[in-house]
């Protein structure tokens, strides 16, 4: 029996019909789209908190609107309820505060900041004791209780399952900087499992805070070249030097093909499939042979029911890290055989650097604009490829392209491998 | 259609207050309770913990240099997910952990509690200008590398992968309780649904942390009483007792246990959630009655224990009672509850796993737990249960209900 609503294997056709995208070159698709066909940088000085003394500098910030305090919580959850506002305007899906199906969110870790305990600790004074007995009887006085937000580890997820209204219990999900990838393979697993007919996936992290660049600054990840700061972020370059931590929300509205078909909406792109492979080498690094990375590839090529051949683009990981290029290459070249070096590869984050929790919702949104659009946004700063990289980087200006099926990659710390399928038309 | 498989319990670890393992827990909880409950109510008082029985949480983590790595949290998770793996009869066998799923329930992990202190103390001093270098020279020189990792949510289970090899997939749900429930949900639905065959699920809570009461102070959910059984505190404002535990069960398809020879527990029937918004009194109770017409399993042939997950927290735990006491009223079977809070502390993400892992110890031991405490709803000398349904009411979010049946006393030998 065959239906064209099924895939191959008999399951539900999953498609996307609506898209939403905040980065630090814009806010919403119709802000980011043309900067990013123009190879434009959205990494910056810092200028939220003083830098002095850092490694670091810079990193792709948005801004909050004028007079709005930044809190990672404040900010992370903005730049979400921007992202799936506007993915589910495009969609046209439900009601206003009725979302017909689930929520699938990926948020940044839930803490609080040194503002915060700055506060509660100079509130409760000497005579409360010293260091975290301190801080607790500044928490016993009630008079902290908004920060109760940026501890509660779904706080975000709860406050987005009440502004759109979706269904039942949103997940919050953490695969480091594969999370937003996450979103979309739990929602198409839940679609195709029947629960559901449609699902809200958002992934948004806004963590420039001098706690959160230390961090990555620690662990030797980050870029220092801090001047100018467009020309940090380097993927498959050869100076490419760490990666620069960036802000950003990406949302998809997810739906079977039938759903969308049944209430006249026109499929954007299709999630194909999705392969996930965890990595048991290393914290921060992955297997020297790849077979994770590729682990991955290979499950979401096979989940897909698609063979390398058809893959016609790459939008990489490409943190801009030695590490993760010279890997993601290795890995690259394996799954694509012969074809590693001619089809087009491309890093979003040499434009927008990585914003970590987000970044696989940010780059699934720019995917599908790609097919949509017949333009692979550029590799920026591409001027010195990396000789042992033998990729055909779209390198420095867009390639007009008619692309139909496109790998898109995320990787994260603690062995997460996120890969996914996405397609131009339902098949 | 997608034909539905069965989710066998195949292995289980547990470590808590009362020590590691299943002998220890099923004979502390068999017995009559101890008095006086072994809580340290003075190292972080005015709030009570169950601090970590007597548990070597290293012996399953051979590498020192893997130890340095985690923070406490972290190695009671992966050494209650080594206990599962050995149980289920699967530690080592790289074939089958090569494709096994992990999924984990996990909030943060630990902050370096006294490198906070000493920069808190420096920058209450210095004048607002001077604050802000202060901080980044402070972050930079005494910031350890490794605290993030210890910290990121999801290095839980990255850490479970590199100690025991589980690779197949990872995945990390946050949201306290009910990401605990969440996680063995996803394992459950996923191997019934044929999109996996094993998976190891569960979660840990490292309780005694001021960083972490702190988080929980904030919202003013914590007990800071003279320790009281669950359903009593209800009686003065509720608070949950934090507890230090760890849970991880194997959840499998029936085929590929029976395929590799492997002794089950029990079977996960049912497993719903929800999140209700709790506006007004009564939407938990409401929720939980909506959740519980969502399971349609026959409930009626044969006794039924409840493990109660009811955090002492209010208003959900009065909630939770009503519902509960309105159910048993309406039902003609012999229905007795125990809320396990009582015994083992509040362990949050962990919860749930660890509610779930004494319903599979319960059903196979062919006996209940004794009453934890003197409550209506915890009737004594119960009958050994045909089925266990275990509770997941968050402390302040999220419901939950997951069903755990007998499969027949010959699918394992206890």
């Amino acid at each position: 029996m065959s239906s064209p609503f099924l895939d191959r294997r008999g399951r539900p056709l999953v498609v996307v019909t609506g898209m939403g995208l905040v980065t630090s070159l814009g806010w919403g698709k119709t802000e980011n789209w043309p900067r990013l066909v123009a190879g434009h940088s959205g990494i910056t000085q810092i200028s939220r908190f003083p830098t002095s003394g850092l490694r670091t500098t810079i990193a792709g910030t948005i801004a909050p609107p004028e007079g709005a305090a930044y809190s990672a919580y404040t900010h992370s959850l903005r730049i979400a309820e921007a992202a799936a506002d506007e993915a589910v305007r495009q969609a046209r899906i439900g009601s206003p505060r009725r979302f017909p199906g689930p929520l699938f969110i990926a948020t940044p870790p839930s803490e609080l900041e040194w503002p915060s305990l700055a506060q509660l600790y100079e509130r409760a004074g000497p005579t409360a004791g010293t260091g975290y007995q301190r801080l607790l009887a500044a928490a016993r006085t009630r008079g902290f209780d908004d920060l109760r937000a940026h501890v509660e580890f779904a706080s975000i997820a709860d406050a987005m399952q009440q502004r759109f209204g979706t269904t039942g219990e949103p997940l919050s999900i953490c695969t480091a900087c594969a999370s937003g990838a996450s979103t979309i393979q739990m929602a198409l697993e839940r679609l195709r499992r029947g629960e559901a007919e449609a699902a809200l996936c958002v992934g948004t992290d806004a963590t420039v805070h001098p706690e959160g660049l230390v961090r990555f600054s620690l662990l030797s990840a980050l870029s220092t070249r801090n001047g100018p700061p467009e020309e940090a972020s380097r993927p498959f370059a050869k100076s490419r030097d760490g990666f620069v931590v960036a802000e950003g929300a990406g949302a998809v509205v997810v739906e079977t093909y039938q759903h969308a078909k049944s209430r006249g909406a026109e499929p954007l792109g299709v999630v194909l499939g999705a392969g996930e492979k965890a990595d048991c080498y290393h914290r921060t690094r992955s297997k020297p042979d790849g077979s994770a990375i590729i682990g991955a590839m290979t499950k979401a090529l096979a989940d897909a029911g698609a063979s390398a051949d058809d893959i016609d683009h790459v939008n990489a990981h490409g943190t801009s890290t030695p590490e993760n290029d010279k890997m993601e290459w290795v890995s690259l070249a394996q799954v694509l055989g012969p074809r590693a070096g001619t089809v087009p590869v491309t890093s979003n984050k040499s434009q927008i650097g990585h914003t970590l929790i987000a970044a696989g919702a940010v780059e699934a949104v720019i995917s599908v604009m790609t097919m949509t659009e017949g333009v692979i946004p550029p590799t920026i700063n591409h001027n010195d490829p990396d000789p042992e990289i033998g990729l055909d980087v779209v390198a420095n200006s867009a390639r007009t392209a008619r692309v139909r099926t496109i790998l898109s990659n995320s990787f994260g710390f603690g062995g997460q491998n996120v890969c996914l399928v996405l397609a131009a038309d339902p098949r | 259609m997608v034909q539905e498989r069965e989710a066998w319990v195949t292995g289980l670890g547990i470590v808590s207050s009362i020590g590691e393992g299943h002998e220890a827990h099923w004979h502390a909880l068999s017995g009559p309770p101890v008095v006086p409950a072994q809580v340290d109510s003075s190292s972080h008082a005015p709030y009570t913990v169950h601090p970590l029985g007597d548990v070597d949480i290293d012996r399953l983590i051979p590498s020192k240099a893997d130890r340095k790595q985690m923070g406490t949290w972290q190695r009671l998770g992966v050494h209650a997910a080594g206990l599962a793996l050995e149980d289920a009869g699967v530690a080592g066998n790289h074939q089958i952990l090569d494709r096994m799923d992990l999924v984990v329930a996990a909030g943060n992990g630990e902050r370096d509690e006294a490198f906070d202190a000493k920069v808190l103390n420096k920058l209450c001093i210095l004048e607002p200008s001077a604050k802000a270098p202060e901080l980044n020279a402070a972050l930079i020189s005494g910031l350890r590398p490794t605290l993030y990792l210890g910290e990121l949510s999801n290095l839980l289970a990255g850490n479970i992968q590199i100690v025991h090899k589980v690779t197949g997939s990872s995945r990390t749900l946050k949201g306290e309780e009910i990401a605990g429930l969440s996680a063995v949900e996803d394992a459950t639905r996923r191997v019934a649904a044929g999109q996996a065959d094993i998976v190891l699920t569960g979660g840990a809570l490292n309780a005694e942390r001021d960083d972490l009461l702190l988080s929980y102070e904030l919202a003013h959910s914590l007990w800071t009483q003279p320790f009281e059984p669950v359903w009593r505190r209800t009686r003065v404002g509720g608070g949950f007792v934090p507890g230090s535990a760890a849970a991880f069960l194997v959840v499998e398809a029936k085929e590929h246990a029976l395929a590799r020879g492997a002794k089950a527990y029990a079977r996960i029937s049912a497993i719903v959630s929800d999140r209700s918004q709790r506006a007004s009194s009564g939407d938990v109770r409401k929720s939980l009655w909506q959740l519980r017409e969502k399971i349609d399993n026959d409930l009626s042939n044969g006794p039924t224990g409840i493990l109660s997950g009811a955090s002492g927290a209010e208003p959900a735990t009065s909630e939770e009672h009503t519902f509960l006491g309105e159910w048993i009223g309406s039902s003609q079977a012999a229905i007795a509850v125990r809320a396990y809070g009582t015994r083992m502390g509040h362990a949050v993400e962990a919860h749930a796993p660890v509610g779930i892992a004494l319903a599979c110890l319960s059903l196979v031991r062919n006996g209940f737990f004794e009453p934890f405490e003197s409550d209506p709803l915890e009737k004594p000398n119960m009958a050994a249960p045909e089925r266990i349904l275990v509770t997941s009411v968050g402390h302040w979010r999220g419901e939950g209900l997951a069903l755990i049946e007998r499969i027949g006393i010959e699918a394992r030998q206890p």
